[in-house]
């Protein structure tokens, strides 16, 4: 039952953040926050319980429509609760960001940012493929509201972008289910969408391969990995800097959730000969993404690049699908997802300081705004992945992992590290050193940063170096759900190889 | 055989629709009352469709040759009614300052719903066209009623005549296909049709084709599918807004029935060209309706291409009925048209309650800043909206569910690679439209849809837009209502 509470209340908390509006303009990010952080505390309350047999912590099953076998199957294990904890965190985080930049229609505002954070924990804890679809789709339109209401100049193209590509994918994966479901139907005599059902279906080599397809295009889109990355730019530099935290921060991780969860164990024998084809991809997006990143004067979409480009580590370690690769897979979305975070809102503060996001007309802003630089610096050195912090330890496990798997890719994706320092530390000498002008932009709001975003900076900042020094309090969680499901894999690779 | 009074019984909600339009125009004949007359065809439309639900699950018989009352039929004469009721709810308002005699419009529109009843009542040639010609007929009248009207505000007369005229050849090649299959069969009955189109003795299967298909493209005309749809913009654009949606609902609903219960009986689709016929004017409906929809600045525009559209996702479950076993394929159509007839009142009632019959509102500029000026009514058109695009939490969603489903069931690769493609773009006019709505706010005169008159159409839309979200989120009574229906159709 926790598990229908924890997406109802931010459902219920979104309406009364929208009604409370007509009293009082200040109550609505309020009521958000409470909301979150309430929602955040019974997350931390489920971790506490013990899992069962099969490693669910918890979990929720409920008839929805029987017509179909369609079932409200909710469901949480370790890695579950790590990206839900990471959306709850993230989630408050994302208030603070907005707390002062959303002046208008604030009702609405926290009403679609609870609405999408239901959405994705819905997403993170559906085990009910037509569930997963449905929570899928349901977090698309709140968040196509905030960018096209909030957004910046050229916000409708961006909204529209980002609506069609994920939905038209979203058709194509909801065609793969429909497929699983009705292999149930011939197969097992009934109609099912759950997950546990659908594990067992035995396809064509052919057939799988295409019902595969579906499932990756989709999660592919929504990382993204090349080539169906080019909304992303667009949304992120036209989104409010709440909508980029959790774009960046909880939207793309669905992505890698719905790989290793559906994509990867639904498919084995498809995924073993795709693999080559999908590292191929993550170590083109890790390189052409960096490459790309470098030739931006916008800082936003710099940042989007390179998240496209970290992502692709992501990617690599799922698809070379050995304990390492995987939990460095995991390890990554959940550095990622701060650090990207956190450099979205500085990018966002800036903007909000000085109206622009061009990189040539800013310069020497190191004294004139010393605490922001050195968190800039922090996070930059963070995404670059200097040991002791968390995007490090993901980065390098991926890459072991993947060695195993596939030497040749490796080697060649490990260059995107070099590249990354490169573009991290530019963007830092472009803003911060040299010499301050002033001449180009309009100065006189450039303060520092004040105690409030001090306060979630730091609150970020201790949890990359709490997942760069001792990552063995994440690790243990995720690692039983990933060797449970390299074990159901490893069977049947096994059989793919003697033939 | 003898027909006995007790045998036209289940014909009750169609002899209380007739009664009630008989009694409205007693009514006019003794006093003009617009409320009146708007109230008597209000409350007869809503006493025939509460006995057709409460017959539903008891009335099956065959009512002389011409008419079925099946659980099937009683369901969309439950649907037809209920429509033709909201329609005539949002018509008060719309049509109160009209100057010219305005009582008659609900006779028409009465007599439209008796068509339109028995049209998805029949199984036989014959009362599939009497039900057809007056649904037609009264429709002429319904689009072209402003027409005296000095103030009206687009052009009635010109769609009138463009929509008689085309309805008219339609027809012709509707009947002229149906003689060809008389001569070939002898009989119009829909069940005896079916086993000498599966045995082509006489003039052969190509005789059989030709009637089939000229059959189908008069169908296809009133349905508006491509390429027959040519006349359905210019037909919404100029019909007054309530005959609007009577066209764009229950004239597409009716015929729709029609042909599934034809193709189904008749097993028409065991020929593979006619399949191929159906596919390609699916296939042809989705991506004109949706490409040609991106073009229109004016609503009414907007919707009828994409109703166009609509109609071609129908053919898709149509056509998987062919080779999908159990009744997976009819269910998909009948939600969809049930989907389709909410969100379709829905989206046109936003715009009627803001127009009138002086002025109507249908270009996308005028909503711009909607949903800051008037955030009910924007609320209700972009849950209308976003369910004609088939996103979740909307019935929309569901109903293009089980479109994908019948359609993977049947394997028909192409036409679900087409309807992602046509879906992918009817996202962009939906979300064109949603996405002005958010815009703030142009100065300029305002819509004037507070008035008391207007407390009717605003329960409405409240009404529907509760149908569209619950039954998004939780559509199990109606999944398991339309399951025992379409054992009727089989």
């Amino acid at each position: 039952m926790i598990l229908v509470w924890l997406i109802s209340i931010l459902f219920v908390g979104g309406i009364i953040a929208w009604l409370s509006e007509r009293i009082n303009p200040a109550y609505p990010r309020m009521i958000a926050l409470i909301t979150v952080v309430l929602d955040l505390l019974l997350m931390l309350s489920v971790l506490g319980s013990e899992p069962n047999a099969g490693g669910w912590i918890a979990s929720v099953n409920a008839e929805w429509v029987p017509r179909f076998g369609i079932s409200f199957y909710l469901a949480v294990d370790g890695l579950s609760v790590l990206l839900i904890l990471l959306t709850g965190f993230l989630g408050v985080i994302a208030i603070g960001s907005a707390w002062d930049e959303i002046k208008e229609r604030v009702g609405f505002f926290y009403f679609n940012l609870l609405w999408t954070l239901a959405g994705v924990l819905g997403v993170f804890t559906a085990l009910d493929l037509f569930l997963f679809f449905f929570f899928w789709e349901v977090m698309l339109i709140p968040m196509y509201f905030i960018i096209a209401i909030w957004g910046h100049e050229n916000k409708n193209y961006a909204a529209m972008k980002f609506f069609i590509f994920t939905q038209v994918t979203g058709m194509l994966m909801l065609v793969s289910i429909l497929m699983l479901a009705y292999f149930h139907l011939v197969q097992i005599g009934n109609l099912s969408f759950n997950y546990h059902d659908l594990l067992r279906i035995e396809m064509g080599n052919q057939i799988e391969m295409w019902v595969m397809l579906g499932f990756f295009v989709a999660f592919t889109t929504k990382l993204p990995s090349v080539p169906f990355h080019s909304w992303l730019p667009d949304a992120h530099s036209q989104a409010p800097t709440a909508g980029s935290v959790i774009l960046a921060g909880i939207l793309l991780k669905t992505g890698a959730y719905g790989l290793i969860r559906f994509a990867v164990p639904l498919f084995p024998e498809a995924s073993l000969s795709f693999a080559p084809i999908a590292m191929t991809l993550a170590a083109i997006s890790i390189l052409y993404c960096a490459k790309v990143a470098f030739a931006q004067t916008d800082i936003k979409r710099l940042i989007a690049y390179t998240s496209v480009s970290h992502m692709g580590f992501v990617t690599l370690g799922i698809y070379a699908w050995n304990e390492q690769a995987l939990q460095g897979a995991v390890m990554t979305m959940l550095a990622h997802g701060l650090s990207a975070a956190a450099l979205f809102m500085l990018a966002g503060g800036l903007q909000h300081r000085i109206h622009t996001r061009e990189m040539p007309d800013m310069g020497g802003f190191w004294i004139k705004v010393p605490r922001m630089a050195v968190v800039a610096l922090f996070f930059s050195v963070a995404a670059l992945g200097m040991p002791g912090l968390g995007n490090f330890v993901g980065e390098f496990l991926a890459l072991l992992g993947a060695f195993q798997a596939n030497i040749t890719i490796t080697v060649i994706s490990a260059f995107g590290l070099i590249l990354a320092s490169v573009y991290s530390l530019w963007v830092i000498q472009m803003i911060f050193h040299g010499e301050y002008t002033g001449k180009k932009i309009d100065d006189s709001h450039l303060t520092d940063l004040n105690g409030r975003e001090m306060f979630y900076f730091g609150a970020m900042m201790v949890g990359l170096v709490w997942m760069g020094m001792y990552p063995q309090s994440f690790l243990n969680l995720s690692q039983p759900v990933l060797v449970e499901l390299l074990n159901n894999t490893q069977s049947i690779f096994a059989a793919v190889v003697q033939n | 055989m003898i027909t006995t009074l007790a045998d036209l019984l289940p014909l009750l909600p169609l002899l209380i629709a007739t009664a009630t339009t008989i009694v409205a125009m007693t009514a006019i004949g003794i006093r003009r009352n617009y409320a009146l007359t708007a109230g008597i065809t209000i409350a007869g439309l809503l006493i025939a469709s509460l006995v057709a639900a409460s017959t539903m699950f008891t009335s099956n018989s065959q009512v002389t040759p011409l008419l079925i009352v099946d659980q099937y039929s009683l369901f969309f004469t439950v649907l037809t009614c209920v429509t033709a009721m909201l329609i005539a709810i949002f018509s008060f308002p719309y049509l109160a300052n009209l100057d010219d005699s305005k009582e008659e419009y609900y006779l028409l529109l009465g007599i439209a719903t008796i068509g339109a009843i028995v049209m998805v009542s029949s199984n036989h040639f014959v009362s599939t066209i009497l039900g057809l010609e007056t649904l037609s007929m009264s429709l002429y009248g319904m689009v072209a009623y402003p027409v005296h009207s000095k103030l009206a505000d687009k052009f009635p007369l010109e769609a009138s005549v463009k929509y008689l005229v085309l309805s008219a050849v339609a027809s012709g090649i509707l009947l002229f296909g149906m003689a060809l299959i008389y001569a070939q069969t002898g009989t119009l009955e829909f069940s005896s049709i079916v086993n000498v189109t599966k045995e082509t003795p006489g003039l052969g299967a190509g005789f059989s084709i030709v009637a089939l298909i000229m059959v189908f493209i008069g169908i296809a005309f009133k349905l508006s599918l491509a390429p027959f749809h040519m006349w359905t913009p210019d037909v919404y654009e100029g019909s007054p807004l309530p005959a609007t949606i009577y066209l764009a609902t229950i004239g597409k609903s009716a015929m729709f029935v029609v042909l599934l219960r034809l193709i189904v009986t008749t097993e028409a689709l065991s020929f593979d060209s006619i399949i191929l016929a159906i596919s390609l004017v699916a296939i042809v409906s989705i991506l004109a309706g949706n490409l040609l929809a991106l073009l229109q600045d004016s609503l009414k525009r907007i919707l009828a291409y994409s109703s166009i559209a609509h109609m071609g996702y129908l053919l898709l479950a149509l056509v998987a009925s062919y080779y999908v076993q159990g009744t997976i394929s009819v269910e998909a159509v009948t939600f969809y048209l049930f989907a389709y007839m909410v969100m379709s009142v829905g989206a046109f009632g936003v715009i009627s309650i803001v127009s009138s019959s002086e002025k109507e509102f249908d270009d996308i500029d005028d909503y711009q800043g909607l949903f800051w000026r008037n955030p009910w009514l924007a609320a209700v058109f972009t849950g209308m909206l976003l369910s004609l695009a088939g996103i979740p939490l909307t019935v929309g969603f569901i109903g293009k569910f089980y479109l994908f489903f019948s359609g993977v069931e049947a394997g028909l690769w192409i036409l679900l690679a087409v309807l992602i493609i046509g879906s992918g773009v009817g996202l962009y006019y939906y979300l064109r439209i949603v996405y002005r709505m958010l815009l703030s706010p142009k100065d300029g005169e305002g819509f004037n849809s507070g008035g008391s008159q207007h407390i009717g159409s605003h329960g409405v839309l409240a009404f529907l837009l509760a149908l569209l979200l619950i039954l998004g989120v939780y559509p199990t009574p109606l999944v398991s209502i339309i399951e025992t229906i379409s054992l009727n159709i089989l």
